[in-house]
């Protein structure tokens, strides 16, 4: 479904990603690892296509089609969504209608606020004033309006309190149709600083994202575990 | 000759202390009379049209009275609703010899040359009159309505709620579609007696050649409520208002709202000043400004008399291109312990705003326009229902030519 290669991201003139390859298929969750710092967002925004990423080389090939050179939207109906880490206030545009925006009108805005416990977010202008928590359900919220093929999350379980946790990984899973184990078409891209989500959820693959590069590859628990005994620093010696 | 006559000649040459200096002479300042409509919908339909963009319903419906001055002339008049009035000035001033002790005297006569001129000019203008304890179940409506190039047209309102009332008023002041230029200056005097409560929504659509002179005070007594909404989002040449409040009984409130456009070649000057000047008065003044290519100057000013008021004022402004947003915000405390804040923006659309619309599947020019109605969102106004839809359906009408 995905296929990085080779990809160079520029931030303000500065190289912050330098030569990624990534392969995601169809049905497929990948979790992506990687100290503060290392380039994870970056990444992810590169690949939904926001101006400040630039690709200087490579190519990021979504269902056979080079996307490099598609705006934002065009991304987004071919069937990318993204979950932000830090997404803006939009004065004045409530939650509401981020729901229709996303599903095109074809959501039930309030049905799937309720899935979320966001009824009282609906009339809220967006993002205005939420909590770190907040803004990752509401996030989710304008995803499964949005029902893309492949979703990509930053650090979706920082900041979520222990009480809506459960929640968040629950509706994870759901945006992964991890209730098919056939004909399972949804692909993930997973960022983790800690590794958390991974207590409810399943994923097929691991990347550890240092320093502009990805360092190892391989099964995400035995990934986890290295880390948990290891830190990332042990990726420094890794390289060498 | 009338004292307020007297004063308007000696200072018809004063010029204001802000906008332009406009030489009223220019226009024209007589026109044949109109006839009067017994029913709106005989007008028009491109008047009609132009009347509806501004709120104003020419079937009446959903309106418990009528007001509509075309040009000079009155023509139509009258309210639906028992305790509530509606009518011609100059037939009010005929009617109630009481009316005289508020004529000239939230506005004084001899301001600047504008409110002179009026005086000394023919002119006509509304009453509108709730009595004590009544409320209006439907709003009331008022036109201006400019049929003629070149005319000046002076009108002087006065809108008193009595004790207990409560008043829901949309005004909507335009020029027909073929005209281009013209002058109007109206005088405006609002009185809100001890817990009364006036909705005032105010909806300017003119041309590119139109020059515009407002001139009102608003008194508020013991727990009275004016809440004032101003809406302006087509061209315009030069506008200029400064709309007072003076908070005069203990508890009253006032709150104004505007959402301003300036296109290319417009001025918009406005601003918004409250008095505090009663224990435990407050004030918001919210403004909204978008330019693209024109002027505007947003101006406020909150003025605490007393200790233990409390007010804030709120300006954001958004340049959409090449255009001009000063804001001028002032807060002047008289005395020690008044609470009085303000918060100024102006800026241009954030690019990280418009990709995460982007990201949920808007191009680029559908996130603008959400962006931009998100910014002039009529919530914050607090509004009944059915204010709301006609500012909603003024923001739309002029969809089409902002984005
Ligand atoms: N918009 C930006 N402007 C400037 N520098 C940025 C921007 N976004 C990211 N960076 C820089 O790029 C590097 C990688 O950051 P990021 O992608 O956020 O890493 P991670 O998500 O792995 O913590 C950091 O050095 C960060 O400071
Ligand atoms: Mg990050």
């Amino acid at each position: 479904m995905l296929t990085v290669r080779d990809l160079h991201v520029e931030v303000a003139g500065r190289e912050i990603l330098k030569g990624i390859d990534i392969e995601i298929r169809e049905g497929e969750t990948c979790i992506l690892f990687g100290p503060n710092g290392g380039g994870k967002t970056s990444l992810l925004l590169a690949l939904m296509g926001f101006s400040n990423y630039q690709v200087t080389k490579g190519e990021i090939v979504f269902k056979g089609e080079v996307i490099n050179d598609l705006p934002i939207n065009e991304r987004a109906k071919r069937g990318i969504g993204i979950s932000m880490q830090r997404p803006p206030v939009v004065r004045g545009v409530k939650t509401r209608q981020m729901v229709e925006i996303a599903s095109d009108g074809q959501a039930d805005a309030k049905e799937l606020a309720h899935q979320l416990d966001l009824i009282e977010f609906l009339d809220r202008d967006i993002n205005l004033g939420f909590s770190g928590g907040e803004i990752k359900r509401s996030e989710l919220l304008q995803l499964l309006a949005q029902s893309p093929d492949l979703v990509l999350l930053d650090e979706p379980e920082s900041g979520v309190d222990l009480e809506n946790i459960a929640l968040v990984g629950k509706v994870i899973n759901k945006l992964l149709e991890k209730y098919l184990h056939r004909k399972r078409k949804k692909a993930g891209l997973i960022i983790t600083h800690t590794g958390h989500i991974l207590d409810y959820l399943e994923a097929d693959k691991g990347y550890v994202l240092f320093d502009g590069q990805i360092g190892c590859q391989g099964n995400p628990r035995e990934i986890l575990e290295d880390i948990r005994r290891r830190g990332y620093e042990a990726c420094t010696i890794c390289r060498r | 000759m009338e004292r307020s006559d007297e004063l308007a000649s000696v200072v018809l040459s004063k010029q204001a202390p802000l906008g332009e200096d406009i030489n009223v002479s220019e226009y024209c300042e007589t026109t044949e009379e109109r006839t009067y409509q017994e029913e709106l919908s005989s007008l028009d339909e491109e008047d009609r049209l132009r009347m509806r963009e501004v709120g104003i319903e020419a079937s009446e419906e959903g309106r418990s009275g009528t007001f509509v001055q075309m040009d000079h002339s009155v023509i139509h008049e009258g309210s639906h609703q028992e305790g509530l009035e509606i009518m011609d000035i100059t037939l009010a001033l005929e009617k109630y010899d009481w009316l005289r002790d508020y004529f000239w005297k939230a506005v004084p006569v001899d301001t600047d040359k504008y409110t002179a001129t009026v005086q000394s000019r023919p002119h006509h203008g509304y009453f509108i009159r709730a009595l004590p304890g009544v409320e209006t179940t439907l709003p009331l409506q008022a036109c201006l309505f400019i049929g003629r190039e070149g005319l000046a047209q002076y009108v002087h309102n006065v809108i008193i709620a009595e004790e207990g009332s409560k008043l829901d008023i949309i005004t909507g002041c335009a020029t027909a579609r073929h005209v281009k230029g013209s002058l109007h200056v109206g005088v405006s005097e609002f009185y809100i007696k001890p817990r009364a409560k006036v909705s005032f929504t105010m909806i300017h659509s003119w041309a590119e050649e139109v020059v515009v002179r407002p001139r009102t005070t608003s008194v508020v007594e013991e727990e009275g409520v004016f809440l004032s909404n101003y809406i302006c989002l087509k061209p315009v040449k030069s506008l200029q208002m400064y709309p007072t409040t003076k908070l005069v009984g203990q508890g009253a409130m006032a709150r104004y709202n505007s959402i301003l456009y300036a296109h290319t070649n417009s001025y918009l000057d406005v601003g918004s000043r409250v008095y505090l000047s009663a224990h435990c008065t407050r004030a918001e003044i919210l403004a909204r400004t978008i330019s693209s290519g024109g002027k505007i100057i947003a101006r406020g000013h909150l003025i605490g008399e007393i200790p233990e008021v409390k007010a804030h004022l709120e300006c954001r402004g958004l340049i959409l291109k090449d255009g001009v947003i000063h804001a001028i915000p002032e807060l002047e405390g008289r005395v020690a312990g008044v609470d009085m804040s303000h918060e100024a923006a102006v800026g241009k659309i954030a690019q990280e705003e418009i990709e995460y619309l982007m990201a949920k599947g808007l191009s680029g020019s559908e996130a603008i326009a959400t962006i931009v109605r998100g910014f002039m969102d009529v919530g914050i106004m607090g509004l009944p229902a059915p204010l709301t839809q006609e500012i909603d359906k003024a923001i739309k009408s002029c969809e089409r030519e902002i984005f």
